[in-house]
């Protein structure tokens, strides 16, 4: 278990690398001139101009631009902004607000999803199952960003009970709304593979072992059946997290909050290779890391899994 | 200031008849009787792309907090005169040397003494290349400046500027130029306190001004807020009427949009084109829709093969008169923005909307066909050439009316025509600097200061910086340097424009429509006023 956990925290080493360098050739790969936007079409003295391209190292070949920035990444020091501010700074501010947002996506997801799921999987064919599916299907066809308006402006226009753009600190009751619209899609995701983990399982031998041992209903349910459906879904859930924090983009801009998704969509339109780097790096890191926490659980949930 | 992705010069906003400006704006001036001037005011804007030093800041998410945190030697009223702040007179003879006297007695927010070496050095700063000051193209007009800002330069101070006391000093310009007092209270030639040069960067996140605000303590939480609070020091005639200006950083103009009708940000100095249509119910009597000191044209490259000569003159009236600007208008913008009658802007002082030869400016179809021929018959139109209109697509609203033109000059002109679409505003930028373009592109203009000049001058002289289209004519250049050498305002605004006639026949670009501000404001505020640039002003607000 642990040489496990070790070998895969190794394997990090050469994602992160090749992450790094993937990203950073696409952004240089995009076309344009990041300095010519800086000046916003406004003419710019000639020797301003060169004073700025050199501070960014824009004048240099596609290696050496990403041999310096390595070499200072060494040094943790992960470069600055077009704005003078250092990425670290630029990402401490961003990351807690979008962690906030993606952990609150993945809790509702997770409970009201399991939840759901296993409601309509033991009352198959009933009508809660079918009104489930069908509102999950739904909910699964929607774009997020209608799903975004919508609410915004019934919940936080007509209605008034929320703000229909979170406050600058983004603390967790703002962060609400916008977290259900995050995690609606994923959700009905949950639920649908909940249920057919369910049914699946509820004709399983153990199930009627259980059951012939005279347990009750709700510890069946809860431990045998539940237990054993939960590695699809944990399985989702780890991928998600991933998908959440890097895939807020739409949400984030909706609902005006300041985490990585803006970050990242801001940076990536000004061709600021340092910021983008590093953010999509960290993504990354968070995404492995996930996976890895997932392979753990199985064996949690399923003690038949080893690891060696 | 510049107009950027998402600036409101590019596509977004729109013109509307002056009636309207009349009830719905101009009332700011009674707030105070009726409001609370205690209670702190939210306005959006968007993350200054740079440290908050005045010669570094060229956009307009820095200039508004610029403007409110520091004063020159002028500001722009409503109406974009010019008013004293600190200047207690700005002298002349020649146009070319200019006598500054400040007011005495005025301090930066820190109680330091604002004196005549505070402009000086704040000016040299500014302009030096060693300081890789964006704005520093602003101060190209003063004696000296060619050698501070030569690359490599290690320079950094102009001859031309002189203190002769602690409230005098003196300009000497490389050439007359009669509209310079006009530029003076641009963000660039704000003043800056000594202390700024130890450490500019540091400054620029922590800025000590003059102007009517300052910044609160640790006001500046980037990408979130930006919080300014009334700074008592100042006594110009910009004082503050509320508790502090707050603004909120949006990413989306939308999500600005649904806070301002929930009433949770008081003032949107833009309404996004999804709140074009809906806008004027939506807020009933709680919105301004006026002309600013912008406009939208398309540039067609004078380096274009097929734009040369007489038959490229005439191609680019062909062009201009198969376009129904007003039909656009009221299609996509919903009727929100008005034609262009020439170059420059409606709410300019000098502006006319007769000059002779605007008819090119009309859409007529008949006209432009036969013109089209006619310079088909001097050097004909490449088979199978599409006529291209190269636009960045992610700035909101661009696509919509690129297409609806493109489409209206294949029909009239009988060729084939298209929107060129780039991802991005560096991308398209990158394009129109390299002078790459096979085609037109999107173009427009939102003035730095309430001056003809301002966009005439910068866009159309020969070499000029952001002279896209490298357009060059002896004849306007004369006419321009015969307009910077008259010895008023008045007289020289006469001879600007009698040089659009000559860009009339020319089209370097082609005018489309004048830009307008669409600004809302929440149930929690009095009527806001807009001033000449678009911009609310911000210390006239007051709570209710």
């Amino acid at each position: 278990m642990v040489m496990f956990t070790l070998r895969r925290f190794l394997q990090l080493i050469p994602v992160f690398f090749g992450a790094t360098l993937l990203v950073y050739f696409l952004v240089f790969a995009t076309p344009g001139d990041p300095i010519a936007a800086l000046s916003g079409g406004k003419p710019m003295a000639p020797a301003v101009e060169a004073a700025l391209r050199a501070q960014y190292n824009l004048d240099q070949p596609f290696w050496v631009q990403y041999g310096l920035y390595l070499k200072n990444l060494v040094t943790l020091n992960l470069g600055q902004t077009f704005s003078g501010q250092e990425v670290s700074a630029v990402i401490a501010r961003a990351y807690p607000v979008t962690a906030r947002l993606a952990i609150m996506a993945l809790a509702f997801e997770a409970i009201f999803g399991v939840f759901f799921g296993v409601i309509a999987g033991l009352r198959k064919g009933k009508l809660f199952d079918s009104t489930v599916l069908v509102a999950s299907l739904i909910v699964i066809a929607v774009p997020t960003f209608v799903l975004g308006f919508v609410l915004q402006l019934v919940v936080g226009v007509q209605l008034g009970w929320a703000r229909p753009t979170v406050s600058g600190a983004a603390p967790w009751n703002e962060l609400i709304l916008p977290a259900l619209v995050l995690g609606l899609v994923s959700l009905a995701y949950v639920i649908r593979l909940t249920r057919a983990s369910i049914s699946e399982n509820m004709n399983a031998d153990y199930v009627r072992t259980a059951t012939a041992k005279g347990l009750s209903r709700r510890r069946v349910v809860v431990v045998h059946i539940l237990r054993n459906s939960l590695i699809p879904v944990v399985t989702f859930l780890g991928a998600d997290l991933g998908a959440l924090m890097g895939g807020a983009i739409v949400t984030e801009g909706i609902f005006n909050v300041p985490g990585v998704g803006n970050l990242l969509y801001q940076a990536i339109l000004k061709g600021e290779s340092a910021t983008v780097v590093a953010v999509v790096s960290l993504l990354v890191i968070v995404f492995v890391v996930a996976n890895l926490v997932v392979d753990l659980l199985y064996a949690w949930l399923d003690p038949r899994i080893r690891y060696v | 200031m510049r107009f950027s992705r998402t600036s409101k010069a590019l596509g977004v906003a729109a013109v509307v008849a002056m009636a309207l400006t009349a009830c719905s704006g101009g009332t700011g001036g009674n707030n105070a009787t009726t409001g609370d001037t205690t209670k702190v005011i939210t306005a959006n804007n968007t993350e200054p792309q740079n440290g908050l030093l005045p010669a570094n800041t060229n956009e307009v998410g820095g200039g508004k907090v610029m403007d409110l945190i520091f004063t020159g030697l002028v500001s722009y009223d409503a109406k974009g005169k010019i008013v004293n702040e600190l200047a207690d007179s700005i002298e002349t003879k020649d146009s070319q040397n200019y006598t500054i006297k400040i007011k005495s007695g005025e301090t930066f927010s820190d109680g330091t003494p604002v004196t005549a070496k505070n402009f000086v050095d704040a000016w040299n700063f500014g302009a030096a290349a060693v300081n890789k000051q964006l704005n520093s193209y602003f101060f190209e007009s003063i004696k000296g400046y060619d050698a501070v800002s030569a690359e490599g330069s290690t320079l950094t101070t102009m001859e031309g500027l002189k203190v002769v006391d602690d409230n005098t000093f003196t300009v000497e310009l490389a050439q007359p130029e009669s509209d310079f007092q006009l530029r003076l209270g641009y963000t660039a030639f704000y003043p800056l306190p000594e202390s700024a040069y130890k450490d500019p960067a540091a400054f620029g996140q922590n800025p000590v001004g003059n102007g009517p605000y300052k910044l609160a303590a640790d006001g500046w939480k980037h990408d979130v807020s930006i919080a300014l609070v009334p700074n008592d020091k100042y006594n110009g005639p910009r004082k503050a009427k509320n508790g502090g200006v707050t603004f909120t950083i949006f990413s989306s103009p939308d999500a600005a949009y649904t806070s301002v009708q929930s009433d949770t940000l008081d003032v949107l100095d833009q309404v996004p084109p999804s709140g074009l249509q809906n806008f004027k119910t939506d807020f009933k009597d709680r919105f301004v829709n006026q002309p600013y000191a912008g406009n939208a044209t398309m540039t067609i490259p004078s380096y274009l093969p097929e734009f040369q000569g007489e038959a490229g003159m005439m191609r680019r009236q062909a062009i201009s008169m198969a376009i129904d600007r007003q039909q656009i208008i009221d299609k996509i913008f919903y009727g929100n923005k008005k034609i262009a009658k020439d170059f420059t802007s409606p709410v300019l002082d000098g502006y006319s909307d007769s000059i002779p030869g605007n008819d090119v400016l009309t859409f007529n179809a008949a006209k432009a066909k036969d013109l089209w021929t006619k310079a088909n018959a001097i050097s004909p139109w490449p088979a199978d050439k599409v006529f291209t209109i190269t636009s960045n697509i992610d700035g909101a609203g661009n696509k919509e009316y690129i297409t609806a033109m493109a489409n209206q000059i294949a029909t009239n002109l009988g060729i084939k025509a298209e929107l060129n679409p780039v991802s991005s505003f560096k991308e398209m930028r990158a394009l129109v600097n390299k002078k790459a373009l096979t085609g037109a592109s999107r173009a427009g203009w939102q003035a730095d200061y309430p001056s003809l000049y301002n966009f005439l001058g910068p866009l159309y002289g020969t070499g000029a910086g952001s002279n896209d289209g490298n357009y060059s004519s002896a004849a306007f250049d004369s006419k321009l340097s015969e307009g910077l050498a008259a010895t008023s305002v008045e007289a020289g605004n006469k001879l600007f424009n009698q040089s659009q006639e000559i860009l009339l026949k020319d089209l370097p670009v082609v005018p489309l429509w004048y830009q307008a501000v669409q600004g809302v404001w929440s149930n929690n505020v009095n009527t806001v006023e807009f001033g000449w640039n678009g911009v609310p002003l911000y210390y006239d607000i007051t709570a209710k």
